[in-house]
């Protein structure tokens, strides 16, 4: 469904943040996109989505294919329209509006106004919380209930494609682990197609069917999440639960392959 | 008697202060810069509007929907040729580029209609309601009704329609409205339409009561202490504030001009706002954002 091919991208036309990045998301599958603070995860899924112009970052070499279509320049509504749908860092809802009003914001490309309304219900069902705050200013919510409106939001454009970047972010481990099971509940239900950026791999990569681990710019490993979270190299390295790390940590780098 | 009339009159000069700087805060909650020309603004749509109807000879009514067109033409050029090319660009340069515009924009109103006053010929009924001994001139009267039902309408406008909605959702989170698939341009373009056309109506209403001279765009100065005391961000704010400047200005004009011989009226609404900043930084109803991580 969305094949990244070498994709290279520069911020202020000179910091290099991708350099050749290539993955690959087959419909209905989450993928989870993984590795530490600068590897270029955020940056991806906003080359992605068509959002680094917004912040003075540009596309550099590589193309991005959804559906056989190459979408390297399209701004970012028509990218919305096509059904790539972003939930950003941060949550980035919109405190002054309503729990509502945010939802009819995600719903704001759609042309089928009737059935918004029954949209809303059944975001209201995978999120009951939300249904308790809907004519509640976003921005006295919670961090995990503003996670929730962020992801709902997000669904309210009946996208093909969600890229979620950080959901965990900032949230309490237990509303993490609900948000997480609601995610794969969503993508069980509706067939929707997930690319997920996470530090968290270890919770990532539980829901995840395939998984990708990038370090400055570039993949350095990949496969499917399963296989993933047995591997003791990530396990020491991005999961915490390697026993001696200073020791390991400099042989082995040096042993990983880059793709 | 003397206090009531003092006070009817702040009323109805207020509100008209409140619909012109509902452009000021709607131009300043979606792209964050102050739009010093608005007095300008204000100055173009009663000059458009007597030229349509004196040199085409149409009621009252089509002149008004023609200036309203006009001053929607005027804000899209003014987003497109001036704010639009500076939308990377720092805050201060965007202010300072409207402070360009104000000059251009009043010189042009020299050029054109040079400084005398004109007046509207008769456009509301000319005599004056006395309701319980209280004088109230229909210019007066109607003034405050088109006010008040223009602010109907667009409080029905932003929290319903679509466009509304994304309207608020830019002066939220300019990054996050364009991931929703929003077009900031086009927000930023009815923004700016829409700013235009209140001004103008507030200048339509003001030359209508007051004759219409280029003196009149210094109620883009006055409008400043209306959005600052009711807070830069808030629409509440603005039309709370609209009237209180109004009322203010309105008393002390009656009540201590004629003590120092004249003048206070302008003074006194920018000494309001000096006590009023020290209590509240941020005006009556502004917000310094929801903060919570």
């Amino acid at each position: 469904m969305l094949r990244v091919s070498n994709l290279e991208a520069v911020y202020q036309k000179m910091i290099l943040a991708l350099r050749g990045i290539s993955l690959n998301v087959k419909e209905g599958q989450i993928v989870a996109l993984l590795g530490s603070n600068g590897a270029g995860k955020s940056t991806t899924l906003k080359a992605i989505s068509g959002l680094l112009a917004a912040e003075d970052g540009h596309i550099t070499d590589g193309t991005i294919e959804f559906q056989g279509e190459i979408i390297n320049n399209i701004s970012p509504d028509q990218l919305v329209k096509k059904g790539i749908f972003l939930c950003m860092e941060g949550r980035r809802i919109f405190k002054d509006l309503t729990v509502e009003e945010n939802l009819y914001a995600g719903a704001y490309t759609r042309k089928d106004r009737s059935s918004i309304k029954s949209d809303i219900e059944k975001i209201y069902e995978y999120f009951p919380k939300l249904k308790m705050l809907e004519h509640r200013k976003a921005g006295y919510l919670s961090g995990g209930e503003q996670q929730m409106l962020a992801i709902g939001r997000g669904l309210m454009a009946k996208p093909k494609l969600l890229l979620l970047d950080e959901p965990s972010l900032g949230i309490a481990p237990l509303l993490v682990k609900e948000i997480f099971e609601n995610i794969k509940k969503i993508n069980e239900e509706e067939g929707l197609t997930i690319l997920v950026v996470e530090q968290n791999a270890n919770i990532a990569l539980s829901i995840a069917h395939y998984g990708y681990i990038i370090e400055n710019g570039r993949v350095v490993m990949k496969g499917e999440a399963s296989a993933l979270l047995e591997d003791k190299n990530i396990s020491e390295h991005y999961l915490g639960t390697g026993k001696d790390i200073k020791e390991g940590r400099s042989n082995r780098r040096r042993q990983r392959i880059v793709w | 008697m003397f206090f009531l009339q003092m006070l009817i009159n702040g009323i109805v000069v207020g509100s008209i202060y409140g619909l012109v700087a509902l452009g000021f805060v709607l131009i300043y909650r979606a792209s964050g810069a102050l739009n010093l020309a608005n007095g300008e603004f204000v100055l173009f749509g009663p000059y458009v509007c007597l030229v349509i109807m004196t040199a085409l000879n149409v009621p009252f009514l089509v002149a008004f929907i023609g200036t309203l067109l006009f001053s929607a033409f005027l804000g899209l050029v003014v987003e497109r040729l001036v704010i639009r090319q500076l939308q990377n660009a720092p805050t201060i340069s965007v202010i300072m580029a409207t402070l360009g515009l104000s000059s251009l924009l009043a010189g042009a109103v020299h050029i054109i209609w040079g400084h005398t006053t004109r007046t509207f010929p008769p456009v509301f009924p000319q005599t004056p309601l006395n309701i319980g001994g209280i004088i109230i001139t229909p210019v007066y009267l109607w003034s405050f009704i088109i006010v008040m039902i223009l602010l109907v309408i667009f409080s029905i406008f932003f929290k319903y329609s679509k466009i509304g909605l994304a309207m608020r959702a830019v002066a939220d989170d300019r990054q996050a409205a364009l991931s929703m698939g929003m077009s900031v341009k086009f927000v930023l373009a009815m923004t700016w339409m829409i700013a235009s056309m209140v001004a103008a109506i507030g200048g339509i209403l003001l030359g209508n009561i007051n004759g219409v001279s280029p003196t009149m765009s210094a109620i883009g100065l006055t409008v400043l202490p209306v959005v600052i005391l009711g807070g830069l961000d808030s629409v509440m704010g603005a039309i709370i504030g609209g009237f209180l400047i109004g009322i203010i200005q309105n008393l002390a004009g009656g009540y201590l001009d004629p003590l120092v011989g004249g003048g206070l009226k302008d003074v006194v609404p920018f000494i309001v706002v000096l006590l009023i900043l020290m209590l509240k930084p941020h005006g009556l109803f502004g917000s310094r954002g929801i903060e919570r991580v």
